[in-house]
C-alpha cells in the first residue's frame, strides 16, 4: 500500500521536481500556491503528463517515461477531489454518486453501495438535490462520497477546505479525517495553510518552486522544520542568516547574536529560525538586550516587535507573540530563548 | 385581403420545400458543428486560428459569393461535380443542393456558437468524469453536452433560421424552378418580380409565421431551462 512518485516537468520557466513516497494515511504536500502542488496531482492522476519520470501505485506502474507506460485517467484507480469539487451541475447528488459506482456492473450491488454511500455521508433528504442547491460543505461531502464509492487505490484532495467558510472547515476536516480513515489507503492532501496541514497529515513534504523535499513526520517537521523553506512554511517567524560557531552554537551576523542550539548545528547550516511565540521574559538562556520598536493587537495575542541591541539598523525586527494575559506592564529590558527552540536551518536542495 | 383568401387553393411547395431544406440542413450542420468545435477547441492556438477563420468565412461573405464558389466545385462541367453527376448526385438544380447551399451558409452559427459553449466548459468536469472511470461518449454525452446545451441549443436554432432563411447561394445553386427547387424565399422575389404582388405577401406572412412559432419555441425553452435551474 504506497506510492512512489518521481517526475520532472517543465513548464515555460517553471520547473516541477518531485520526489516522494507515500504510505497509507494521510501526506501533505505543503506550498505556497504556484508551487506546483496541484501539477503534482494531476500528473499522478494522468491529467497531465511529465517529461519524465515514473509513477508507481501499489505494484502498479502508472506512468514510465523509459517504459512507454502512461496509463489513462480511468485505468490508474486514483480518486481526485478537485478544489471546486467537480460535481456533474446536471446530475443530483444521488446521481453524481452513482457516477462514481459506474464500474460496479451489477445493478443491485450499485444500488446497495450507494444507499449506504448516502447514509454514511448523512445525504439522503438530499439525494434528489442538484448540486447548486448545496452548501459548500454539503457539496465537498458528495464529492467526497463520489470519490470513495469508487474504491480509489489512492486519493488525491487539491485544497478540499479552501472554499469553505472557517468556522465549517474545522467540522468538515474532522468529518474527513474520520472518512479517510476508514478508507485506509494513501491519501495525498495539497494545502498551502500550515494549520490544516498540521491536523490532517501524518506527514508533510514541503514543496516550494516546483522542488519537493522527503515527506517528513508532521510533529518533527514543526519542532525541527531544518531547510529555510520548511521552517517558513510551517510558520517560523523570524529567520536570519546564521553562522556555525561551535557543535551546539551559531553566529547571526545580523541580529549581532551567538546562540545556543539544542540541536547539534550541521556543517551546512545557513540560516537560523526561531518561533515568534518561544521567546521568554524569565528565561536564562539566550538573554540578550532588546529595543521595542512597535506592536500590533490580534484577537487573542500580541505580537511585539523588538531588535537586539547589537542589531543592524537596516535588518528586519524580529517578532515576539504572547497570549494578551501574559502582556507585560513594562517592557522587558532582556529576552531569552530556550535552546530547544532555537532551530538551525540549511537552505533546501533546490537553492532556498 | 385577397392574399388570404387564396390560402386554401394556394400551391403549399415552397413552404414545404422550405422546411424539409431548413430541417434537414440544421440536423446536418449540428452535427456537423459540434463535431468541428470540438476538433478545434482541442487544437494548438496557431492551427486554430487558421481553421477558426476557414470555417467562419461563409457567414462573413455575400451568400452569393458562397453560391459562386459552390457552382465552382460542384457545378456539373467541374471535376467533382462531373462525377458525382456521374454517380447520380447532382446539386445543380435540384432541391438537394438547397440543403447544400443551406449547410454551408448556416454552418458558420452552429460552429461557433457551440465553440464558445466548449471553450466556456470547465474542464475539471471531464477530467473527475475520467479519474472515476466514466467513458469519454459517456462524458461527451451526459456532461460535456450538458453542461452546453444553452449555447448548442442557441446555435441550432439560428443555424435553423438561417437555413429557412437562405437566398443568395440558393438562388445561385438552384435557382428557381416552381414545384422543384423553389423555397419561400426565392417565391417572395419571383412573385415580387414578376408583378404578382399578393402572392408575394402571402408568403411574406407565412415565412412572418414561422419565425414567430421559431422564436416562441426559443422563448418557452428557456424559460423551462430557467425552471429546472431554479428548482
Amino acid at each position: 500500500m504506497s506510492l512512489s512518485v518521481d517526475i520532472e516537468k517543465r513548464l515555460g520557466d517553471f520547473h516541477l521536481r518531485a520526489r516522494f513516497e507515500c504510505e497509507a494515511g494521510v501526506t501533505g504536500l505543503l506550498g505556497p500556491s504556484g508551487c506546483g502542488k496541484s501539477m503534482t496531482l494531476k500528473c499522478i492522476a494522468g491529467i497531465e503528463r511529465p517529461d519524465r519520470g515514473r509513477i508507481v501505485l501499489d505494484d502498479r506502474v502508472l506512468f514510465d517515461s523509459e517504459g512507454h507506460v502512461d496509463l489513462k485517467p480511468r485505468e490508474r484507480r486514483v480518486g481526485y477531489l478537485f478544489q471546486n469539487y467537480a460535481l456533474f451541475p446536471n446530475m443530483t447528488v444521488a446521481q453524481n454518486i452513482r457516477c462514481g459506482l459506474c464500474r460496479e456492473r451489477d445493478e443491485a450491488r450499485r444500488k446497495g453501495a450507494l444507499d449506504e454511500a448516502l447514509a454514511l455521508f448523512g445525504l439522503r433528504e438530499l439525494a434528489r438535490h442538484k448540486p447548486h442547491q448545496l452548501s459548500g460543505g454539503q457539496q465537498q461531502r458528495v464529492a467526497l462520497a463520489r470519490a470513495l464509492v469508487n474504491r480509489p487505490a489512492l486519493l488525491l484532495l487539491d485544497e478540499p477546505f479552501s472554499a469553505l467558510d472557517a468556522h465549517l472547515r474545522l467540522r468538515l476536516q474532522i468529518e474527513m479525517l474520520d472518512a479517510l480513515r476508514s478508507y485506509g489507503r494513501p491519501a495525498l492532501l495539497v494545502t498551502h495553510a500550515r494549520n490544516e496541514a498540521y491536523r490532517m497529515c501524518e506527514r508533510i513534504a514541503v514543496m516550494q518552486e516546483g522542488f519537493a523535499l522527503p515527506p517528513e513526520d508532521t510533529k518533527q517537521l514543526f519542532a525541527n522544520p531544518g531547510t529555510v523553506a520548511a521552517a517558513m512554511l510551517t510558520g517560523c517567524k523570524n529567520i536570519t542568516p546564521a553562522e556555525r560557531a561551535g557543535e551546539r552554537q551559531l553566529y547571526a551576523p545580523e541580529w549581532g547574536v551567538t546562540l545556543e542550539t539544542a540541536l547539534p548545528v550541521p556543517e551546512d547550516v545557513t540560516h537560523v529560525g526561531i518561533r515568534a511565540h518561544y521567546f521568554g521574559q524569565k528565561v536564562a538562556q539566550n538573554r540578550f538586550p532588546v529595543d521595542f520598536v512597535g506592536d500590533m493587537e490580534e484577537p487573542f495575542e500580541w505580537v511585539l516587535e523588538f531588535r537586539y541591541a547589537g542589531q543592524k539598523p537596516d535588518s528586519q525586527p524580529l517578532w515576539w507573540r504572547i497570549p494578551k494575559e501574559k502582556h507585560p506592564q513594562r517592557m522587558p529590558e532582556a529576552l531569552g530563548v530556550a535552546p530547544v527552540n532555537v532551530l538551525p536551518l540549511r537552505r533546501g536542495d533546490n537553492g532556498r | 385581403m385577397n392574399a388570404l383568401s387564396q390560402i386554401g387553393t394556394a400551391d403549399w411547395f415552397p413552404l414545404f420545400n422550405s422546411l424539409r431544406i431548413a430541417a434537414l440542413a440544421s440536423v446536418i450542420v449540428f452535427f456537423l458543428g459540434i463535431g468541428c468545435a470540438r476538433l478545434v477547441a482541442r487544437l494548438p492556438k496557431a492551427v486554430k486560428g487558421l481553421l477558426d477563420v476557414i470555417l467562419t468565412l461563409p457567414m462573413v461573405l455575400p451568400p452569393t459569393v458562397c453560391g459562386y464558389f459552390l457552382l465552382m466545385v460542384v457545378g456539373i462541367r467541374r471535376p467533382l461535380g462531373a462525377l458525382l453527376d456521374q454517380a447520380g448526385i447532382r446539386f445543380v438544380m435540384t432541391w438537394y443542393g438547397g440543403v447544400l447551399a443551406a449547410v454551408i451558409v448556416s454552418f458558420p452559427l452552429m460552429y461557433r456558437t457551440a465553440r464558445g459553449a466548449f471553450e466556456a466548459f470547465d474542464e475539471t468536469l471531464a477530467y473527475s468524469g475520467q479519474t472515476l472511470g466514466l467513458s469519454d461518449i459517456y462524458i461527451f454525452w451526459r456532461i460535456r453536452m450538458p453542461a452546453c446545451r444553452q449555447g448548442i441549443l442557441a446555435g441550432f436554432v439560428l443555424a435553423f433560421a438561417r437555413a429557412l432563411g437562405e437566398y443568395g447561394a440558393t438562388s445561385m445553386l438552384v435557382g428557381y424552378t416552381p414545384g422543384k427547387t423553389a423555397t419561400i424565399s426565392t417565391t417572395v422575389y419571383q412573385l415580387y418580380r414578376t408583378g404578382d404582388d399578393a402572392g408575394a405577401l402571402r408568403w411574406v406572412l407565412v415565412n412572418l409565421a414561422i419565425s414567430a412559432v421559431v422564436l416562441l419555441a426559443v422563448n418557452l425553452l428557456e424559460v423551462k431551462q430557467k425552471k429546472a435551474v431554479v428548482r
